[in-house]
């Protein structure tokens, strides 16, 4: 006669077998606790059951016992392979940091036709000599680029309006094609133009050297014709007739645009989608204003605050999984990458959120004068008269001198999460990331005060708006699954 | 319903002994100017005119089946089998001991679902097992298995090893992946194994040295509570090695399958198991969810272990969509169409092998019976009362739209 031995003999004893994992959690209301692994799994409780579970007061067969195991919050204390599943789900989660630097930011020149109240940049209309780049700072950029480690770089052609001194941005695409060939690397190109001095020569150019798009469309033509004056008032038919040739020329998916969220844009935001929509665009990216450059002098940033924007944010998401939801898969870029962090472990090093800070690590911006700062923002703090952020120059710095700085190793390990104040602590931490210029330009420290900090606000905010999606409503959860399985 | 009957006794066995009491042979029907009789070859003939044209052939042995017919005088060397054994055919191995007249058939060339049990040791003792171990020396078996590879139509696609568990001499067992490389390298290798031995690097490193490019290993993993997984295995600790097991697998590129069999402890843990495996272990190869077999200790144990499938159906196609949505290669195997949401349908496989795979009379009318999955006719069927013979193939497919 067989023997079965009955479950309890399998099952933990209690306590004294039990470990307690590595969790954070967040309050959500009175009753709700959000609690999450090491690597950022959730899992919604009440106080008095996130109470049992610190305390391992949980017996197996309780229910509660099972869903901790389960999320890794807690283990047998002989146990060694949840801890090695974490460890390695944290290794792949890292892994971006061993791609260093992958994006390289030249800016061709600092002139550009519009007037844009909100730039982030501080434009300048005149003086072609002062304030375009050499061809010889150029080249040198083009050294630091290609000493990067990394086999597979982007460089990015920023202004200004690039397109104003396209003979450089020309020289430089050629000459990193030449020598990445040479060494057995691959460069790949993306302009950032608002397409106003868009001509057959740039597309055609373009389309020779696979050269990306970006540009910017805020919306309807008022709307958008209002953030963004040029002579002439006609930016929003200069963008969209740009993005239709681009579209015609270069293919759909050679072209991207990028909207800023300004006070007028809040009650609009699905006019704002709908005009993404109607021009065949792959998804919007719902992007509030920075603090940065003429955003801070012509008082644009400031106006509504992180609550208003999760307003605005959530209405459009909404909005989009409406879209989605009659069947066209039409991503919100931001949700997306959130969403890549939290259901999945792969290793999203997105420059401008992740942890250690993406600031010289994820990329490097050489300024029409050879400044280099450690990211676009930084340099557009500089033109504010704050060189925080500045590394070095092109005339006498070379990858490493510019990486290894003790001003850089400095700011990227201040401002770490996994040990911030307020950040290590807190339940989306493995999804968030750090943004040293952001709390410098804001409170004058890279680590910041996070409960004073909007882009805390506006985070803490998403993920929370993003988890009750993914937990409330299943037809939602299916779609935001897609776009994190992109 | 019943299975193929892969075991047996000849009727008689003369002419044939050898020293190790146990010979493993291969059919061969009889055909002209046959050039390649190997010693372990031996003549499939009906009758009497088969027997001679197959000793004009070269055979020097014969095997009859279903027949009275006295072949002694053509073959001094024969063996005769009994009808249950008719579906043998070219090709077909099987292993004899002479002295007791005991065979098994160890392979048969038209299958697609040779299966070649290692050993009937195991260090687990699972609540469902099919297969109920017995703490015996049976390492003969290994030998057996060695001499037949070499017997293997090498175009055939598919082979499994099985057990009890295979890994528990490992060394051995290894040995033999290495020759089944050699002689069959074209043929996808598939081993159930419940991976507590690979939580040895070396264990681990022999597998990966194996070299064999199709070569996978199944393992059950039954619930992310590891207090679950151990007591439906009866093995304490046996989730953390088996989970160690399968990282360092993954970790030298070894493919592996994860196995999670439905029953009554594991299935109402099936959403939480499958977000457990799609979060922690998406690099797996493929996962298979099982309907449960029910013979050998799932029937002791059918109090425990009974579940209706249709108790599960909305819970299976949760886990099912949980482990797609991030990548994984998931199949739905042993459960029929109708126990299924359509919405997974393209996820189930028929996957129970041929010898004892049967559908019962209500699958008479049905519209999809060609691609089900059916049942098993080992053991003792529990009937789901969502059994039906599904009326429209396109109707229930549109439907899920």
């Amino acid at each position: 006669m067989v023997r079965f031995l009955p479950e309890a003999h399998f099952a933990s004893s209690g306590a004294g077998d039990l470990q307690l994992l590595p969790l954070r959690f967040e309050r959500l209301d009175d009753h709700r606790y959000l609690v999450a692994n090491l690597v950022g799994d959730i899992l919604l409780m009440s106080a008095a059951e996130l109470d049992r579970i610190t305390s391992l007061a949980v017996v197996p067969g309780d229910g509660l016992y099972e869903r901790a195991v389960s999320k890794q919050l807690i283990a047998r204390k002989n146990q060694t392979s949840q801890l090695q599943l974490l460890g390695l789900r944290l290794r792949s989660r890292m892994a971006f940091l061993r791609n260093a630097t992958p994006l390289h930011i030249f800016v061709v020149t600092l002139r550009c036709e519009h007037s844009c109240p909100y730039c982030q940049v501080s434009r300048r209309s005149t003086d072609r000599d002062r304030y375009d780049m050499s061809e010889e700072t150029a080249m040198r950029g083009v050294d630091v680029a290609l000493a990067a480690p990394m086999q597979s770089i982007k460089i990015e052609f920023q202004g200004g309006e690039p397109l104003l001194n396209f003979e450089l941005v020309k020289k430089i695409v050629v000459e990193a094609e030449q020598r990445s060939a040479a060494i057995g690397k691959v460069v790949s190109f993306v302009i950032t133009t608002n397409l106003a001095l868009l001509t057959d020569g740039v597309l055609e150019f373009c389309r020779e050297h696979a050269v990306l798009i970006s540009t910017s469309l805020d919306g309807p033509a008022d709307l958008h014709n209002k953030n963004r004056p040029r002579p002439g008032g006609n930016s929003h038919t200069l963008a969209t007739t740009g993005i239709r040739r681009v579209q015609e020329i270069l293919g759909d998916d050679r072209v991207g645009a990028l909207m800023t969220t300004t006070e007028a844009s809040l009650d609009r935001v699905e006019e704002i989608v709908d005009e993404y929509i109607s021009l065949n665009l792959d998804g919007i990216f719902l992007r509030p204003l920075s603090p940065y450059g003429f955003a801070i002098k012509t008082k644009q940033f400031g106006k509504y605050d992180a609550s208003r924007w999760l307003t605005f944010y959530e209405r459009g998401l909404r909005y989009i999984l409406d879209i989605n939801r009659q069947g066209r898969y039409f991503p919100e870029f931001y949700a997306s990458l959130l969403l890549k962090r939290m259901l999945t472990d792969r290793p999203i090093g997105y420059v401008d959120l992740r942890s250690p800070a993406g600031i010289g690590l994820g990329a490097l911006v050489y300024n029409y004068d050879g400044k280099v700062f450690a990211s676009d923002e930084g340099r557009m703090l500089a033109e504010m008269g704050d060189r925080a952020f500045e590394l070095g120059d092109l005339a006498s710095d070379d990858y490493r001198s510019l990486i290894l700085s003790e001003k850089l190793v400095g700011l990227v390990s201040a401002s770490l999460t996994q040990c911030a104040p307020q950040c290590s602590s807190c339940a989306y931490e493995p999804h968030c990331g750090a943004d040293p210029v952001y709390h410098h330009a804001t409170q004058l420290d890279p680590v910041g005060i996070k409960p004073l900090s909007e882009f805390c606000a506006r985070h803490k905010g998403i993920f929370r708006l993003l988890f009750e999606l993914l937990e409330g409503s299943p037809e939602d959860a299916a779609i935001l699954r897609r776009w994190a399985a992109a | 319903m019943k299975p193929l009957p892969l075991s047996g006794q000849a009727t008689a066995v003369a002419g044939m002994s050898n020293q190790t009491g146990r010979m493993v042979l291969r059919v061969r029907t009889v055909a002209d100017g046959r050039g390649d009789i190997g010693t372990h070859d031996i003549a499939l003939v009906r009758n009497m005119d088969d027997a001679a044209s197959a000793r004009a052939s070269g055979f020097q042995a014969a095997c009859l089946v279903g027949g009275g017919a006295d072949l002694g005088n053509i073959f001094p060397q024969h063996i005769k089998l009994p009808g249950q054994f008719a579906y043998l055919g070219d090709g077909d191995i099987i292993g004899l001991q002479p002295h007791s007249r005991k065979l098994r058939v160890l392979y048969r060339r038209g299958s697609s679902h040779n299966a070649f049990l290692v050993t009937e040791r195991c260090n687990h003792y699972c609540l469902m097992c099919s297969q109920p171990p017995r703490d015996i020396d049976d390492g003969w078996i290994l030998d057996e298995i060695a001499d037949a590879l070499p017997l293997i139509d090498p175009t055939t696609r598919t082979i499994g090893f099985t057990g009890g568990e295979p890994l528990l001499e490992w060394r051995r067992f290894v040995a033999l992946l290495d020759a089944t490389r050699m002689l069959l390298p074209d043929t996808s290798v598939h081993v159930l194994t419940n991976g507590r031995g690979f939580a040895s690097a070396e264990v681990v490193s022999a597998w990966a040295a194996v070299g064999h490019p199709q070569l996978c290993a199944g393992i059950p993993l039954y619930s992310s509570v590891s207090d679950i997984h151990d007591y439906v295995v009866q093995a304490r600790d046996a989730f953390d090695e088996t989970v160690l097991g399968i990282l360092r697998m993954k970790d030298k590129a070894q493919r592996v399958e994860i196995r999670v069999v439905l029953h009554k402890i594991t299935a109402p843990r099936l959403v939480e198991t499958c977000t457990w495996i799609a979060r922690n272990l998406p690099f797996v190869d493929h996962v298979a969810l099982m309907g449960l077999e029910n013979t050998g200790f799932a029937l002791a144990n059918q109090d425990a272990l009974w579940i209706d499938p249709i108790d599960y159906k909305q819970d299976l196609a949760t886990g099912v969509s949980i482990l797609d949505s991030v990548g994984l290669a998931v199949s739905v195997y042993n459960l029929p169409l109708c126990l299924l949401d359509r919405e997974i349908w393209r996820f189930a496989v028929q996957s129970i092998s041929d010898w004892k795979n049967a559908y019962l009379p209500i699958c008479d009318g049905c519209a999809v019976r060609s691609s089900c999955a059916g049942f098993f006719s080992t053991g003792r069927m529990r009937e789901s009362v969502g059994l039906q013979a599904v009326a429209d193939h396109y109707s229930m497919v549109s439907g899920s739209t």
